[in-house]
């Protein structure tokens, strides 16, 4: 019916909907970096099918990887992921607002 | 002391007496001080309430304003949407002769085989020359907001320093106590064909697809691989501050120096020392090879500087 290759970018542009979908709707935030993580991945191939390899280059190394690097980075500083430190954290800033009310 | 009290009480007004009995070196009378005392609590309790109430005006407020103003923003755009030449037309920039010339004369005019570099580094060199600014602006920013050195604090402040400094004092010493062998030992192979790879895209900028930005941004990925798993000291020995700052305000002169020149002759009909060359050696296209050296330096340096200024506070 169609082109192999037609059909081909209309799988992908299809994946990247479900992915700008996915990551609203998903709970936790491990879940959405990763998605973001896909995304980039995706839109690295379609690069190329849009003929400019630079472009899909530099989509690799900066989308699927620094960007997800500074993520997690900032989940572990903001202690994001392991609930435990996260209500450890809480528990800190009451403590702070506390101190303030008090003075 | 009561009489006479009650007799200047009636005649003079309040203020002026205890501000006379205060002058005078007499304590204030005790009433007035309990008076004080209480108009100071009192606002803070009513101004905590007044506080939310505004709070929650504020926040409907706020929503009704977001909301017409993303509605103004959608109706302009769709009324200049309008005005764009419409699709096909002779005369459009994407069907008139720019775009012609500079496919046709690209290679004749500056040597380079790959026409998007020439484009971005040779007709449209300010351009680029304001991304790299971009990208330095904003590494300057986050050091100027992230960066731990020492200034003067208060006693608060330097409490939440000094915690912070001991967990990333404590995350150091687990690093090196505890060393990642299987990350060092793969490391050790793929580091070095990173590198190599992402200096060859910089270098072929102008023979194929790549350039300053995708030779940049790889290279910056294997600094920040080499960082995560041989730790922070042995990283520090190559690329400190000093090199850091040197290297990326280096790079971004010598991108301006450079493309001084070719304006100064450019705008006097001069004739430029540097020549295009044969198309398709690697010492071609006149100033495009320096130019990707520098973007690729200043891509770098904003990535790893990226990373490290997350993590650990410090470069």
């Amino acid at each position: 019916m169609f082109d192999a290759t037609t059909l081909l970018v209309w799988t992908l542009l299809g994946f990247l909907i479900l992915c700008a979908v996915a990551s609203t709707v998903v709970k936790s935030l491990l879940t959405t970096t990763l998605i973001f993580m896909s995304y980039s991945l995706v839109m690295s191939i379609i690069w190329l099918f849009l003929e400019s390899p630079d472009l899909a280059g530099t989509e690799a190394a900066v989308g699927a990887g620094v960007t997800t690097i500074l993520f997690f980075v900032t989940y572990n500083k903001i202690k994001a992921l392991d609930k435990k430190k996260k209500e450890e954290a809480d528990k800190e800033s009451e403590a702070d607002k506390n101190e303030d009310d008090n003075t | 002391m009561e009489e006479k009290e009650k007799k200047q009480l009636s005649s003079v007004p309040e203020k002026h007496n205890a501000f006379v009995d205060w002058v005078n070196g007499e304590e204030r009378p005790k009433t007035e001080k309990k008076v004080i005392r209480e108009n100071i609590r009192r606002p803070k309790k009513e101004k905590k309430e007044d506080e939310i109430k505004n709070y929650r005006k504020f926040k409907k407020v706020y929503i009704g304003l977001a909301i017409a103003m993303c509605c103004a923003f959608i109706v302009l755009l769709l009324v200049v949407v309008n005005f764009d030449p419409s699709f096909g037309i002779i005369d459009a920039p994407t069907n008139n002769e720019v775009s012609a010339k500079y496919i046709e004369d690209g290679l004749a005019d500056t040597g380079a085989t790959n026409v998007i570099a020439s484009m971005i580094l040779d007709y449209r060199a300010f351009d680029t020359l304001g991304e790299s600014t971009v990208l330095f602006s904003a590494v300057a920013a986050v050091i100027i907001l992230l960066r731990r050195d020492e200034e003067k604090r208060n006693a608060k402040e330097q409490a939440e320093f000094d915690k912070e400094t001991a967990v990333i004092k404590e995350e150091t010493l687990t690093e090196e106590k505890y060393p990642n062998i299987i990350l060092q030992v793969i490391s050790k192979f793929v580091i070095p064909i990173i590198f190599i790879f992402g200096i060859y895209v910089v270098l072929n900028g102008h023979l194929s697809p790549g350039g300053g930005f995708s030779g940049g941004a790889i290279i910056g990925a294997g600094l920040i691989l080499y960082a995560v798993s041989f730790g922070d000291r042995k990283a520090k020995k190559f690329f400190n501050f000093k090199i850091f700052t040197a290297i990326t305000s280096g790079a971004l002169l010598t991108y301006a120096g450079l493309k001084c020149y070719s304006f100064y002759t450019g705008a006097n009909h001069l004739h430029s020392i540097i020549s295009t060359g044969t198309p398709g050696a690697i010492l071609s296209g006149g100033l495009i090879l320096p130019l990707n050296i520098c973007v690729g330096f200043i891509v770098a340096c904003t990535m790893f500087g990226f990373y490290k200024l997350f993590s650990k506070g410090e470069i």
